[in-house]
């Protein structure tokens, strides 16, 4: 099953193009550090190029990404090309890329309702011919920011374009939450216009916090200063642990894998809820991972905490908070890899009192394996879910874009565009809706 | 990469003109050692083949190809000819393109009606052309800066003419004004008039206005000299604490530039020098690389709320930077602070105790987000901004710092403040319109009516009205009105 990458914008592009460079230098692990008998190495390594390259039977050819680019001005993606090609593992196809010389201003109103209408023939045209390189299409990702323009507003459009195109794919968008100040004033509208848009389109939005991956950065990384590089990467480890492949027993002796259909069906049931968190352990410095062993039961007690606690990293988690006043979970997907995988206790995540009680009890949790060692951890557990943990960030970024827009500020750099105030309005209701959704889990 | 069409006109808009070109000339020279035309030049110059008689361009193409004969995108317009023909017999002749040129020989007589009424209708078609001219040069138009003074004839007349006609022709294109307000003891009369006149036209048609006053230039530049070392020494001086001035850092220089020679600087160019500088530092992080990128279009769509409300308080720091090289961090928080002290602005004003509405920090040089984070942590608390936008900050960082210096911050501000500049603007026009002083001078000329005065001053009280209601919002928080509730 394989998943095509859309990356738009300036923050979409660096977030792909780290991607896929972890994905190909996981791949590259030596089997002497993965744990694996050869043939399960090799059924692996296949499973991640069935799953976001093509491979031409040509021998020399390097590995293409599944992946269209696409943003208003040249100079992010020609960085990012640049940058896979300089690695000689792997790169981007010919001729998939869209730019233009004009940036949106991070106006999203020019992205959505100007550039995307503008471009759509084209970049529809460079999707359908990437979709049409896959034997087996699973749905799309597309990774892009909500602050800016082009990433927002073409992005939101473009998902729209896909949607229509291919109706029964499934479709997960990464969104990349911006610092809550002083990257862009007009970011809290953009956010809400983009959100309040993709939740009609989308299957289900991941939502990656900035404020929490510098904390990550600074506190569990020790990194002194840091860049946007260094948070890509973080968010990129994130993302590998959901998407490398993984396995699960949906049936007795019925083992299927973790393809973004499958994932998606169980952890977005309905359409209220759609934002997704991902939260992992452990994460720590290359040189402290030497030094550092686990036991299962441990890591997972840790990361049951931080779900109920709604910590975003294993450090400082509010061990007061109790189970019975922590917010629902509507659905979570455990994945863990790495050693002394059988016998391994996830009942603590299924027990009832995680979930609304109006949910199916034996739906609400799926567990899956993979004994391949990951990132040079040798236990390590990804869990994602759907609940709450959003909806603060959420609610703060509506309460400041209600206030501006209380006093129609920058209102008219979207008109200018062809927004309505009553498009806003719109957006606004949509994302109240939501609010309210999972403040009732 | 987008270009920008630089529109100079008047006495005033062509002496800061020649500045900047000047200034820009020196900026890539010393970023671009091997003389490479690159996109980053491409953005204010044409690289042009000069065997032609009309020079024909060399495309860009990968950036890799030698520098021919450089071209400014520049549009030079004076009813003059003083000051443009004398640019022109001077080293930047090269630089400008004669057929971008317009001037007469009889002047406007700093007279708004004369400039734009007179002449503007006079030359309309012939400017429409050679401002289609530059455009067509452009790969991707995406700016317009129009420089000119406010106080006389020529610079408020035709400047504002013009600026009417970008609009209409050219209605995408981004409309950058910096426009140079007349000093209270300024010696032309009219000037409140001619202030007031153009105003209207800055307010309705421009995107973005820099206002600058000359008597807040002069300050700088006093307070540059001071510390700059005598030119003439007899004694040696030992300076005072913080060591001695780097030589060719203040942002009043001249130092390396191609056109002027330290005996032959005219009186006013170390006050236009601060006025490139400011062009510079604010198209920098459009040309040139950096961590975060800010385009000309963000700089409206991020510090312009309302249409009307878009005169922008600018400050630049440092001044000039110190010959010791061994820099405490405390020096790079002394250049944000400052950047926010009253001494340190472009306009006579305060922002500081009045209501910021949106403030951007251009970085440039060696100064990375954590420091930018730390100090808007730090100068936050003193600062006042509107209710509805607490955290209205945009920040840019460009990885290439000006020339002599080592890092370099530009600040933009939408700031109530600039309505008390406004209002002793309009004191000073109501003084001579009470007494319809002069107003023959200006409705003796065709197509120029009474109806102007009233309707520009009225523009002109509509704006401080907006300015202030908002300020009063400073103490007087209004409720705000409560979020949709939805049902359940």
């Amino acid at each position: 099953m394989s998943v095509v990458t859309l990356q738009i914008g300036q923050c979409g592009n660096q977030v792909g193009g780290q991607l896929f460079a972890g994905l190909i230098e996981d791949t590259q692990t030596k089997l002497s550090q993965v744990n694996v008998s050869p043939k399960a190495n090799n059924d692996y390594i296949e499973a991640v190029y069935d799953r976001f390259f093509t491979c031409s039977d040509k021998p020399g050819n390097l590995p293409e990404a599944k992946a269209v680019m696409v943003d208003m001005e040249p100079k992010a993606i020609a960085q990012t090309c640049y940058e896979a090609k300089k690695s000689g593992l792997w790169k981007y196809p010919e001729n998939q890329q869209f730019y233009q010389k004009r940036g949106s201003g991070n106006n999203w109103a020019h992205g959505y309702k100007v550039h995307g209408p503008a471009a759509e023939e084209r970049i529809m045209g460079m999707i359908q011919k990437e979709a049409e390189k896959c034997d087996n299409l699973s749905g799309f990702m597309t990774f892009m920011s909500l602050a800016g323009g082009t990433g927002s507003g073409v992005g939101t459009y473009i998902t729209q374009c896909v949607k229509d195109e291919f109706p029964h794919a499934f479709l997960l968008n990464q969104v990349v939450w911006p610092y809550s100040m002083g990257e862009v004033i007009v970011q809290n509208y953009n956010a809400v216009l983009t959100l309040s848009h993709l939740y009609q389109c989308a299957d289900a939005m991941l939502v990656m916090e900035n404020d929490q991956l510098h904390k990550i950065c600074s506190q569990l990384l020790n990194i002194k200063k840091i860049g946007f590089k260094d948070i890509n990467k973080v968010i990129c480890h994130k993302l590998m642990g959901v998407l490398l492949p993984a396995l699960t027993e949906k049936h007795s002796g019925y083992e299927t894998s973790n393809s973004l259909g499958e994932m998606l069906e169980h952890l977005a049931p309905m359409p209220d809820y759609k934002l997704l968190t991902i939260k992992n352990i452990p994460q720590m410095s290359d040189t402290s991972k030497v030094f550092s062993t686990y036991q299962w039961h441990g890591l997972l007690k840790h990361l049951r905490q931080m779900l109920i606690a709604n910590a975003a990293m294993e450090e400082g988690i509010d061990w007061q908070v109790r189970l019975e006043d922590s917010r629902r979970s509507l659905a979570n997907t455990l994945i863990l890899r790495g050693k002394e995988l059988d016998n391994i206790d996830t009942s603590h995540f299924s027990d009832p009192r995680l979930y609304p009680s109006w949910s199916l009890q034996d739906t609400n949790l799926s567990v899956y394996r993979q004994p391949r060692i990951f990132s040079n951890y040798d236990k390590c557990a990804t869990l994602i879910t759907n609940n709450k943990s959003p909806i603060v960030s959420l609610n703060s970024v509506i309460d400041k874009a209600w206030n501006m827009f209380s006093s129609r500020a920058y209102t008219h750099q979207y008109v200018k565009h062809g927004l309505n105030e009553e498009d806003f309005v719109d957006s606004f209701v949509v994302l109240e809706q939501v609010v309210a959704s999972y403040n009732n889990l | 990469m987008t270009q920008s069409v630089v529109v100079q006109v008047g006495q005033c808009g062509n002496q800061i003109g020649c500045r900047f070109w000047d200034l820009a000339l020196r900026e890539h020279a010393t970023v671009n050692k091997d003389g490479t035309y690159d996109e980053s030049l491409s953005s204010f110059f044409r690289n042009v083949d000069s065997r032609f008689d009309d020079p024909t361009d060399i495309p860009l193409d990968q950036g890799t190809g030698k520098i021919k004969s450089l071209k400014a995108r520049a549009v030079l317009v004076d009813m003059e000819e003083g000051v443009v023909s004398e640019m022109m017999k001077g080293p930047l002749r090269e630089v400008f393109d004669f057929k971008q040129l317009l001037t007469d020989v009889s002047g406007a007589g700093n007279n708004w009606a004369v400039g734009h009424k007179m002449y503007g209708s006079q030359y309309r078609e012939h400017i429409s052309d050679i401002i289609r001219r530059a455009a067509e040069f452009c790969d991707c138009l995406q700016c317009f800066f129009v420089l000119h003074s406010m106080g006389g004839g020529t610079g408020s007349g035709v400047g504002t003419f013009i600026l009417n006609l970008l609009e209409e022709e050219y209605p995408d294109v981004y409309r950058f004004v910096t426009a140079v307000y007349p000093s209270i003891d300024d010696d032309v009369i009219t000037s409140p008039y001619n202030s007031v006149l153009a105003m209207r036209e800055l307010t309705e048609k421009a995107d973005c206005v820099l206002p600058i006053e000359n008597q807040a230039l002069t300050s700088l530049v006093n307070k540059i000299n001071q510390a700059l070392p005598p030119l003439k020494t007899g004694k040696r001086m030992y300076s005072n604490v913080g060591g001695e001035v780097k030589q060719g850092s203040a942002i009043t220089t001249n130092d390396g530039s191609v056109v002027v020679k330290p005996t032959d600087e005219k009186p006013f160019d170390s006050m236009n020098n601060i006025v490139a500088n400011l062009l510079l530092n604010m198209t920098s992080s459009a040309r040139f690389e950096g961590s975060l990128n800010v385009d000309l279009n963000e700089i409206t769509m991020n510090l312009v709320p309302f249409p009307r409300l878009h005169y922008l308080v600018s400050s630049q720091s440092p001044l000039y930077t110190l010959a010791d090289i061994h820099l405490p961090p405390r020096r790079l928080d002394q250049m944000f602070s400052d950047a926010f002290s009253k001494d340190y602005q472009l306009l006579k004003s305060d922002p500081k105790h009045s209501l910021y509405l949106a403030c951007a920090l251009m970085v440039r040089g060696n100064v990375e987000v954590s420091d930018v984070r730390r100090n808007i942590e730090r100068l936050k608390p003193n600062l006042n901004f509107i209710h509805w936008n607490t955290e209205g900050w945009k920040t840019g960082l460009c990885s290439v710092p000006p020339v002599g210096q080592s890092y370099s911050l530009l600040t933009l501000a939408n700031n109530t403040c600039i309505h008390n500049n406004f209002t002793d603007l309009k004191d000073r026009f109501v003084k001579l319109y009470k007494r319809k002083a002069h107003i023959h001078h200006y409705t003796h000329v065709e197509g120029m009516e009474m109806s102007d005065f009233s309707q520009s001053l009225e523009s002109l009280n509509s704006i401080i009205q907006e300015y202030s209601d908002l300020e009063k919002q400073m103490y007087n928080i209004p409720a705000s009105e409560p979020r949709l509730q939805v049902v359940t």
